[in-house]
């Protein structure tokens, strides 16, 4: 069986994505590469919060905690303190890291729906922290004008001397979420992986071949919550500044609806999924001011046609169309 | 191997385990029976670490285990297969038994290897020996009844036992599946030295294969012997026997 597969292991995906997205910058506008950043960031935000929902089975009704405290630890180590980026962004990730290993620790001991309902207050209670906390956090003001990282050094390189510096963080941005992405795909391949999936199939089965189910559960949930952190810190730059509405239990949703749109059982499910839902809102808000309720009517079609999400349903089509070749 | 004493467990009230006490000796078969509702698999799960018993004490060789997690109790060396069917089911039956042998092995904290590529050899022999070798790429949840029971008994298996709990290991199979699983059960258990402890409802199979039965009746321990002991004893054939 050496059909060829969207699933195959031999397809470059990572590799073919990050050719594709490298040339953005020169054939697209400033506008495309505003949102390609964003596209981006966003990508590795939800892919960060499937290493929960679709590898492990958790679902964390407050990932976008680790989002918003990698934006804040990033921006207030850059803009306060005039650390430089290289520092402050794996600061950002570890920090917000430390911050899922604690809540984590709590959050493990139960399951199911008590489990999201202490991630969602976990969040909350750091969304109230940064909206109150005006000394630090600058409170409902948030902290605006953070610096971008230094990259004059981009124009040196051959071919790279005319772009902005919008164009430059893109491609800052795109090499850090690949080597991020690279980094998942890894780790979700690796046996640490699989027997996070044991645990999504069957927590009970999984202890009772060896598994500390708790345990996994908290790695797993500290290291969602690294890489979100990662993608808040480049949000916060990317967005010029931090703000509480970062943090706010919301946008927990939204990335959510991107990992499910997208197929939370396919790797690239939550990326596709990203990029979907930023271009059609981007699409859409030009028309008509009820994004929301275009969203929604999506959302629930594709739920009941597509449970799988974009990802799963090109998954199908794409088995069913070799098949009939196969058997033609 | 096994010995368990005075162990009880009550659900607010009801007491499902009531003093409980018995062994099982090294490489000894033998079955828990009783009806619906004595206790049987309540008595497992106090063994398996899933419940806490309010007293009494489980000991594994000689080592207290009251009380242990059941993810620990399984590195002990106690392996299990479960009433209602336990597997992984949207993994396949490869990745399924791959999975075990990479946690029983401690490959679990490696986060940068491809799981893929380890433990074929063992894999493909463990699923030869429980007849699942043609089944190896098949999602688990697509197998029929009798071979998720199969790949149920691998994945205990794979833990490398020394003593194996089956609760109801054919249950919902029929006459010939129920015949072929208890003799691939015995094959292994002989081949592997396993001591077994398991709970049927088929009085056949018990009668067949068990070297000692133990009968529960609302939770109290009403005999325990050798087969024809069982058997000719008048309580059980009161309670138990006489019912079929």
């Amino acid at each position: 069986m050496s059909r060829f597969n969207l699933r195959s292991e031999r397809v470059p995906w990572a590799l073919i994505v990050f050719l594709i997205a490298l040339w953005l910058p020169w054939v697209g506008s400033r506008y495309d590469t505003l949102i390609g950043t964003q596209i981006l960031i966003y990508a590795l935000f939800a892919l960060s919060l499937n290493l929960l929902l679709g590898v492990t089975g958790l679902v964390s009704f407050g990932h976008v905690a680790y989002f918003g405290l990698g934006a804040y630890i990033c921006a207030l180590l850059m803009k306060s303190l005039h650390w430089p980026f290289l520092l402050s962004f794996p600061a950002a990730g570890l920090g917000a890291g430390l911050f899922a290993l604690v809540f984590g620790f709590f959050c493990v001991r139960l399951t199911k729906i008590y489990f999201a309902m202490l991630t969602l207050a976990f969040s909350q209670i750091v969304w109230a922290i940064c909206f109150k906390w005006n000394d630090v956090t600058g409170g409902d003001q948030g902290l605006p004008d953070v610096p971008f990282p230094d990259l004059a050094w981009m124009s040196s390189l051959p071919g790279f001397g005319h772009f902005r510096i919008g164009d430059e963080f893109y491609f800052l941005v795109l090499v850090l979420v690949m080597l991020c992405v690279a980094a998942l795909r890894r780790l979700e391949r690796s046996p640490f992986g699989r027997v996070l999936t044991t645990i999504r199939e069957n927590p009970e089965r999984a202890a009772f071949v060896g598994v500390n189910v708790r345990a996994y559960e908290l790695a797993a949930f500290t290291v969602a919550g690294i890489f979100g952190g990662f993608s808040g810190a480049l949000f916060g730059i990317f967005n010029r500044g931090v703000y509480a509405d970062f943090v706010f239990w919301s946008k927990s949703a939204d990335v959510m609806i991107m990992t499910i749109l997208g197929g939370m059982n396919h790797f690239w499910g939550p990326v596709v999924g990203a990029a979907v839902l930023t271009i059609l809102n981007q699409q859409i808000t030009s028309y008509t001011e009820y994004w929301p309720l275009v969203l929604g009517t999506i959302l629930v079609v594709l739920l009941f046609a597509f449970p799988g999400g974009i990802m799963g349903a090109l998954d199908a089509g794409w088995t069913r169309l070799t098949h009939r070749r196969r058997n033609a | 191997m096994l010995e368990i004493s005075a162990l009880r467990k009550s659900f607010s009230g009801f007491v499902a385990v009531s003093d409980v006490s018995f062994t099982v000796e090294t490489q000894q078969i033998a079955a828990v029976i009783g009806p619906n509702g004595a206790g049987k698999s309540t008595l497992f799960n106090l063994i398996t670490g899933h419940l806490q018993p309010d007293s009494g004490t489980v000991v594994l060789d000689g080592k207290d285990i009251t009380g242990v997690q059941p993810h620990q109790i399984c590195r002990m060396g106690i392996g299990r297969s479960f009433q209602r069917t336990n597997i992984f089911p949207r993994l396949s039956v490869f990745e399924n038994v791959q999975a075990a042998y990479l946690i029983h092995r401690g490959r679990g904290p490696n986060f940068w290897s491809r799981s893929s590529s380890f433990y074929h050899d063992d894999v493909e022999a463990l699923l030869g020996q429980i007849g699942l070798r043609e089944h190896a790429s098949s999602l688990a949840g697509t197998l029929s009844y009798g071979n998720q029971k199969q790949l149920e008994l691998g994945l205990a298996l794979a833990s490398d036992p020394a003593l194996l709990l089956l609760d109801e290991p054919t249950a919902g199979m029929s006459a010939s599946e129920t015949h072929d699983t208890i003799a691939l059960i015995e094959k292994i258990a002989s081949e592997r030295a396993l001591t077994l402890l398991f709970t049927e409802h088929d009085m056949d199979v018990v009668f067949s294969i068990a070297q000692k039965i133990a009968v529960m009746h609302q939770g109290r321990l009403i005999a325990d012997g050798p087969p024809a002991e069982v058997r000719a004893d008048p309580t059980v054939r009161r309670v138990y026997l006489g019912e079929h």
